[in-house]
């Protein structure tokens, strides 16, 4: 059995202004796997970076390896072994 | 008689208090940068409720158990998974509508005889309810599934949304509904079942639609405490008032300077005194010839006075949103806050009005504690 990659997650500090979102670093094969074993040890980021779907909030943008993902809907972008997730917040959507 | 008022604004919540001296004055100000859209005391245990828009980060609600005590985030309503297939869209603009909460516009305690239920009115127009002071919501399928749902429009907002909720003080089970742009909507059960309100009339639709009653624009729907089949509604396109506890509405005519406005107040213990804050149309959101003023009506809607002495007499450019006027539970205080900012407080039924502060963000939602 292959053990799952692991990988780097981190969120913008502009989220950190609103709920504890330390980074940490988990297995998966997808942004979707990496986030989802995220969001179990942090619930409560969850919302904040998901919409009721579960795709990626509109004015949220998820980075990974530098490029931004394009399954914004189901998170199934790849991620290999030592890349970094970045969570950030686009600068559309500002009031 | 409230001391107290709590304003939000797309910069924060103030805490505005009345001092010895009988002023009124800003006395703090929390969630600095946060967009606050709705804010209600509930009186069965004193929990104040907060929603706002966090615009990249979404919809978020926060409670405190009492004045002082810090505010704790509680659960977001969250609408069911989406049917794969399902091509829903905005009749007007033909937006794809997300099931998802884009707004929480409203969130109103349940009946005095529900503790720990509390209801919230989203757009794009999920009705949710929560048996658990908002730790967890459902959304109320009957409406959401109802058949005329998916035809109502936006109405300020691209998405259709709730924005009043009022339960009949006599009984739990008895709720109404302003939903912009969807008409008013009553339910005897609960919302197990839900019935369309008649009597609006819109004339931004073809003539022959006009009287539809699942796409009527209530701004804003109150009622009167004391006499529960009396509520007041600030429609797109004119006042209404039922006397029939929302099945039924009648065109108020003749209101000068303008029948065009958001929002609107009713006397807690007479059903015939209820205010409004008039501009000059849909099409010009700015008070007539730049002076602000309260229209006050104390017959019912047959004649209506403009008082306010003390607001702007010219080049006032205010717009009082839906939940920008709040009463006190003696009908004596009013207050009233705008999109420029600007607060007012009155302690004589709107016969004068006392600026708090010109210099808040936009002004959303105002409510006394």
């Amino acid at each position: 059995m292959v053990e799952a990659p692991l990988v780097t997650v981190q969120f913008t500090r502009n989220l950190q202004r609103h709920v504890a979102c330390p980074a940490g670093t988990y297995g998966g094969a997808t942004v979707a796997e990496v986030l989802g074993a995220y969001f179990a040890d942090h619930p409560g980021v969850r919302h904040y970076v998901l919409d009721d779907q579960g795709g990626v909030r509109q004015h949220v943008t998820v980075f990974v390896g530098g490029s931004t993902i394009v399954d914004r809907a189901r998170l199934s972008d790849a991620v290999g072994a030592g890349e970094e997730i970045y969570v950030m917040q686009a600068l559309s959507g500002g009031t | 008689m409230s001391d107290r008022l709590l304003v939000g604004t797309r910069k924060g919540l103030a805490d505005v208090r009345r001092g010895a001296d009988g002023d009124w004055a800003v006395h703090g100000f929390e969630f600095a940068g946060g967009p606050v859209v709705a804010v209600v005391r509930d009186p069965r245990d004193s929990a104040t409720y907060a929603t706002f828009d966090h615009g990249h980060f979404g919809v978020k609600l926060h409670r405190r158990e009492s004045d002082d005590a810090p505010w704790t985030e509680i659960t977001t309503p969250s609408y069911p998974p989406k049917p794969e297939a399902l091509d829903e869209r905005e009749p007007m603009g033909q937006t794809v509508i997300p099931w998802n909460t884009e707004y929480a516009w409203v969130i109103e305690p349940g009946h005095a005889d529900e503790p720990g239920v509390m209801w919230c009115g989203t757009i794009p127009g999920g009705l949710f309810r929560s048996d658990d002071r908002g730790e967890t919501w459902s959304i109320n399928e009957a409406l959401w599934y109802h058949e005329k749902r998916p035809g109502w429009f936006g109405g300020g907002f691209n998405l259709p949304g709730i924005h009043s909720i009022s339960i009949d003080p006599r009984n739990a089970a008895t709720m109404v509904l302003g939903v912009s742009c969807g008409g008013g909507w009553r339910t005897d059960d609960g919302g197990a079942s839900w019935r369309v309100a008649t009597g609006m009339r819109a004339n931004y639709l073809p003539p022959s639609e006009e009287d539809d009653p699942y796409t009527q624009d209530p701004h804003r729907v109150v009622r009167c405490d004391a006499a529960p089949d009396v509520l007041w509604v600030q429609h797109h396109c004119g006042i209404f008032r039922s006397t029939d506890g929302g099945f039924t509405y009648s065109e108020i005519t003749d209101v000068a300077p303008s029948n065009f406005g958001f929002a609107v107040a009713v006397h807690p213990t007479d059903p015939d005194t209820a205010w409004f804050v008039p501009a000059i149309s849909d099409m010009v959101r700015v008070p007539v010839d730049g002076k602000l003023v309260v229209t006050r009506t104390r017959d019912g809607g047959r004649s209506f006075e403009q008082v306010g002495a003390g607001l702007p007499a010219d080049h006032a450019y205010d717009l009082i949103y839906r939940h920008g006027l709040a009463v006190d539970a003696t009908g004596e205080r009013l207050a009233m806050g705008s999109t420029t900012g600007s607060l007012w407080v009155s302690e004589d039924g709107a016969d004068t009005m006392t600026l708090v502060s010109a210099n808040l963000p936009p002004i959303s939602c105002v409510t006394f504690v």
